[in-house]
């Protein structure tokens, strides 16, 4: 416990790169991932299906396979951002943080895909059919009836995969961004006498963050739930 | 919906001739993506013999699939044997009648779910895994996995238990049993077909977390990949060829889980099990009011 408070502003800053990289990996999942399932759930037989067959793929793949693949063998095929080299503070983000963020994006989004399809096909079918039979057309249909139907539904699905999301910004920490789990692993190395004290902390922080999101998700949940 | 037909309906000579442009445009923009990777792959030369070669080699293929896959899948079952024993106890402890089992319950469950597995792994390889090599690092992954999927199991458990119609524990109180015998002989026989395809994707994520276990270089598939590809600087394909071993692997598992929901489950929905966070109090049945 000592050793985290005597280290608290490196403590503080692994959390922010947690945060940073939840948030920027979350928004940019829940923008790819709507448009994945929008291919998926669409009139046009040839992007559902090799929609399908990715998000399989990438599903059924391990993170760290896609991260070592996003920074390891990226750059052999010509993969790299070394482009981006910012600095705010005493925080760096250079070309490993983005190919952590991207390997983590190109990941979760598949997750939201199939969370948001399943928020659709959770609208009764009976929605479509009274749609179709007042006569809108394919974009009123989805405009209208469905979709603020099947975003109703998918909430549930979607906070899980964004919880998942949050614990699986440690994994980047394992390939070299100085996240939570990183700065846990080198303090534990340091002082291995503390290494309870430092666990607990890290991980009762971790309980706090995921509670937070959970909180959040269950308001909107309560808030936007249909009573059937 | 379940029919994609209800959301557009049978299209006329426009529709038919814009959706025949797009499928012409998307497939051409999916060939495109794939001549580029291909492209980009031999430009890097990474479709030369020499990076593939181990691929080939039957003294490295053994490796592969014995120290790599053998080991994971060794790894993933003893986990998700853990996990079930684990899920049993804590699921059944958060269905208890007394509050502090119940309360008990719940926090083990929660906190075990809420903290990421590399934290648990990293915690348990130094406390006791350090000195005793790769066996410790192999049982630190376990441990690690068993308690996180088991803590998921536990409310696998207890949403399996919920799920059994409600009349049928009526019935059970109705003719006098009381509560360990309602659980034993009338709920628990039948929340366990219930719950197999769950405990079976559940064995697909253990399979994936086991992969993790290169924070702590623990043996296996990512090991000998690491290996691999630090011996011969053949990453890509040596990241392709691993992925595409998990991929198959969960893919026997995801069929073999659908199999079972279709078999013994039948056409109903899968299991609901709840969020991280939600805290519905426990308890089951007329005999906990």
């Amino acid at each position: 416990m000592n050793a985290v408070l005597d280290n608290l502003d490196l403590a503080l800053r692994a959390f922010t790169y947690t945060i940073l990289l939840f948030l920027i990996a979350g928004v940019f999942s829940l923008v790819f991932g709507t448009l994945l399932a929008a291919f998926r759930v669409g009139p046009i037989a040839v992007l559902s299906k090799a929609t399908a067959v990715y998000v399989t793929a990438i599903r059924n793949t391990p993170l760290i396979i896609i991260l070592i693949f996003f920074r390891i063998a990226g750059p052999k095929i010509g993969i790299s951002f070394t482009f981006v080299d910012i600095k705010i503070g005493g925080l760096s983000f250079t070309n490993l943080f983005v190919a952590c963020v991207v390997g983590l994006t190109v990941y979760t989004s598949t997750f939201v895909c199939e969370a948001i399809r399943s928020g659709v096909n959770a609208v009764p079918l009976g929605q479509a059919e009274a749609a179709r039979a007042i006569g809108l057309p394919f974009a009123g249909v989805m405009r209208e009836v469905v979709l603020p139907q099947a975003f109703r539904a998918s909430v549930p699905p979607l906070a899980s995969v964004q919880i998942a999301l949050l614990k699986n910004t440690t994994v980047a920490g394992a390939l070299g961004v100085f996240e939570a789990f990183a700065r846990m692993k080198s303090l534990i190395n340091d002082d291995v006498t503390q290494r309870v004290g430092i666990f607990l902390t890290f991980a009762l922080t971790f309980v706090v963050l995921v509670e937070i999101v959970s909180f959040g998700a269950n308001r909107l949940e309560r808030r936007y739930r249909v009573a059937r | 919906m379940s029919a994609p037909a209800v959301l557009f309906d049978a299209p006329g000579p426009k529709t038919v001739a814009r959706h025949r442009l797009y499928t012409i445009l998307a497939g051409i923009a999916l060939v495109g993506i794939l001549a580029f990777v291909i492209w980009r792959l031999y430009d890097r030369d990474q479709l030369e013999y020499a990076k593939w070669e181990p691929f080939l080699t039957p003294r490295y293929i053994t490796a592969l699939l014995v120290d790599g896959v053998l080991v994971t899948l060794q790894m993933a079952f003893s986990a998700v044997l853990g996990a079930v024993v684990f899920g049993l106890v804590f699921g059944a402890g958060k269905l208890s009648d007394r509050a502090v089992v119940r309360w008990f319950s719940w926090a083990v469950v929660e906190f075990f779910r809420a903290v990421p597995v590399l934290l648990l792994m990293i915690f348990i390889f130094f406390s006791y895994g350090i000195d005793r090599g790769s066996s410790g690092a192999y049982w630190s992954v376990v441990i690690a996995l068993t308690l996180y999927n088991g803590a998921v199991l536990a409310e696998v458990f207890r949403a399996g238990v919920l799920a059994v119609p409600t009349g049928q524990a009526e019935a059970a109180y109705a003719i006098g049993m009381r509560k360990t015998q309602v659980m034993n002989i009338v709920l628990l026989p039948q929340a366990v077909k219930i719950m197999l395809p769950a405990i079976i994707s559940q064995c697909v994520v253990a399979l994936k977390d086991t992969s993790l276990g290169y924070a702590v270089a623990a043996p296996g598939l990512t090991a000998v990949g690491r290996l691999i590809y630090q011996g011969f600087g053949n990453q890509v394909p040596t990241v392709i060829v691993l992925a595409a071993l998990y991929i198959a692997i969960n893919l026997v598992l995801t069929a073999l889980a659908t199999w079972v929901q279709r078999r013994f489950v039948g056409e109903k929905e899968p299991l609901e099990v709840s969020l991280v966070g939600k805290t519905d109090a426990g308890g089951l049945g007329p005999g906990t009011r």
